[in-house]
């Protein structure tokens, strides 16, 4: 067994957050930069608003958004590690040590009825897979509820298949409008449970944008949704005049004969996330 | 696309002028409020209570980051408007000149903004701090207990704003 220090994890677990609150991803940067040479009129105003947050939160160490989210992890624990403590234990450690030193908004309250804040952004939402080998992967997201709002999941019946897929996807888009911080990423879970689906629609937003999916079929269907959810105009900021998403990304798991659980979960503009392996 | 140079106090005198996809940069005080603090503000009014002047003011829809000591409020960029629509009527037919957020609004709203001249702005979502940069100073006026949902006056300068509903009915959002 390979021992990884608690220690070990919150040094590059809150390096990390730090670094995922202030600065965009290259991918996420080249997106927008594209998308706003494809925006004209009030949309190209807001897209100006957005590079130009991007690039002053980087040089001066700002949060991109005061939004600065639930934090989400999917961590790979290879079998053959051995923690010191829960590993939601260790990050939700981290989170509400470098959350108040950084000054990032506490977002989080404890009973969603009572709504009380807990003041350190605590709990995290934590995800656990086993995998074999001997390191631990970690794969944290900052994520803001303007976009996770507006997500939506749906058991659609296996007649509906991809058409109904489709319309649901598309339908989700057009109800969020211009409320979750256009333009988007889409992501996309198919299969699976109710549970399951939500997850792993959650997950694909991961993905480094460009990348297409592994199966040729789904980066099709993926190429097809973009191009449905740009045509609705809803456009930078809401107000058209330029792209409404940034990418759709899928992923897919086997599911039961009788259902085709879909889950559509939105990502603003604003797409933070990182890696950290050890 | 006009652009407007604008003052809190002033601010009424330019509202028949102003058409959705407008520019408008703002200078003055104006309080923060979302959802918890709405929620305050109303069983605060439905006891008689106006904890703030809500006549001639202009509320912003935003939870700042509160940022570290000499470095305050570090982003604050608008949260979601839609949220506050069902508190919305009240706070305009008691005089709100404006408010700013993200996101379109109901018919409900749109009808209490056209009834009592409010217009409709919004910054840009997602550029929090950007944003932050027109924010000179503040102070918290109430429910400092909510944190980073407690009612702040904030003092801007050039706050980059888009009149997103104009008073003559018009919408950004089609």
């Amino acid at each position: 067994m390979r021992v990884i220090l608690r220690q070990a994890i919150a040094v590059s677990v809150q390096a990390l957050l730090v670094s995922i609150n202030t600065k965009l991803p290259l991918d996420v940067w080249g997106a927008l930069e594209q998308a706003k040479e494809l925006s004209r009129g009030t949309g190209a105003l807001f897209m100006d608003d957005i590079i130009n947050n991007a690039v002053l939160a980087r040089k001066r160490g700002l949060p991109l958004c005061q939004d600065t989210g639930m934090v989400v992890v999917f961590a790979e624990l290879g079998v053959e590690v051995s923690l010191e403590e829960p590993l939601q234990q260790t990050i939700d450690f981290c989170v509400a040590e470098i959350y108040p030193r950084q000054g990032y908004r506490p977002s989080v309250v404890s009973d969603p009825l009572a709504r009380t804040n807990t003041n350190n952004n605590t709990p995290s939402i934590v995800y656990v897979e086993l995998v074999t080998g001997n390191s631990l992967k970690l794969d944290i997201m900052i994520k803001g509820f303007g976009s996770e709002n507006m997500s939506r999941s749906a058991m659609l019946t296996p007649a509906q298949g991809y058409e109904g897929l489709k319309d649901f996807v598309v339908s989700t888009v057009k109800n969020a409008g211009g409320n979750p911080c256009p333009p988007i990423i889409v992501g996309v879970g198919v299969g699976g449970t109710f549970d399951y689906c939500a997850m792993l629609s959650k997950k694909a937003l991961l993905r480094t944008i460009g990348e297409r999916h592994r199966e040729s079929v789904w980066a099709e269907r993926e190429k097809e949704l973009l191009t449905a959810v740009n045509e609705l105009g809803i456009g930078p900021g809401g107000a058209g005049g330029g792209p409404t998403a940034l990418a759709v990304h899928m992923e897919y798991h086997p599911t039961h004969i009788a259902g085709l659980p879909v889950a559509v979960n939105i990502l603003c503009h604003s797409s933070r996330h990182g890696r950290v392996v050890l | 696309m006009r652009t407007f140079e604008l003052t809190t106090t002033d601010f009424s005198q330019s509202v028949d002028e102003m058409r959705v996809g407008d520019r408008v940069y703002l200078t003055g005080v104006i309080y923060t409020a979302r959802d918890a603090a709405h929620r305050c503000l109303h069983s605060d009014l439905d006891r008689g209570i106006e904890p703030f002047p809500l006549r001639g003011s202009i509320i912003y829809y935003t939870g700042p980051c509160p940022g570290i000591v000499g470095k305050p409020i570090t982003s604050a960029g608008p949260t979601t408007s839609g949220r506050m629509d069902v508190y919305a009527p009240r706070l305009l037919a008691l005089g709100v000149w404006a408010t700013i957020g993200k996101g379109p609004r109901s018919n409900h709203v749109r009808e209490a903004a056209l009834e009592h001249r409010a217009v409709y702005l919004v910054a840009t979502g997602g550029a929090g701090a950007l944003l932050a940069q027109s924010i000179k100073d503040y102070e918290v006026i109430c429910y400092p207990e909510l944190g980073p949902e407690a009612v702040l006056a904030l003092k801007v300068e050039r706050m980059p704003l888009i009149v997103a509903d104009d008073i003559h009915g018009n919408t950004i959002y089609n």
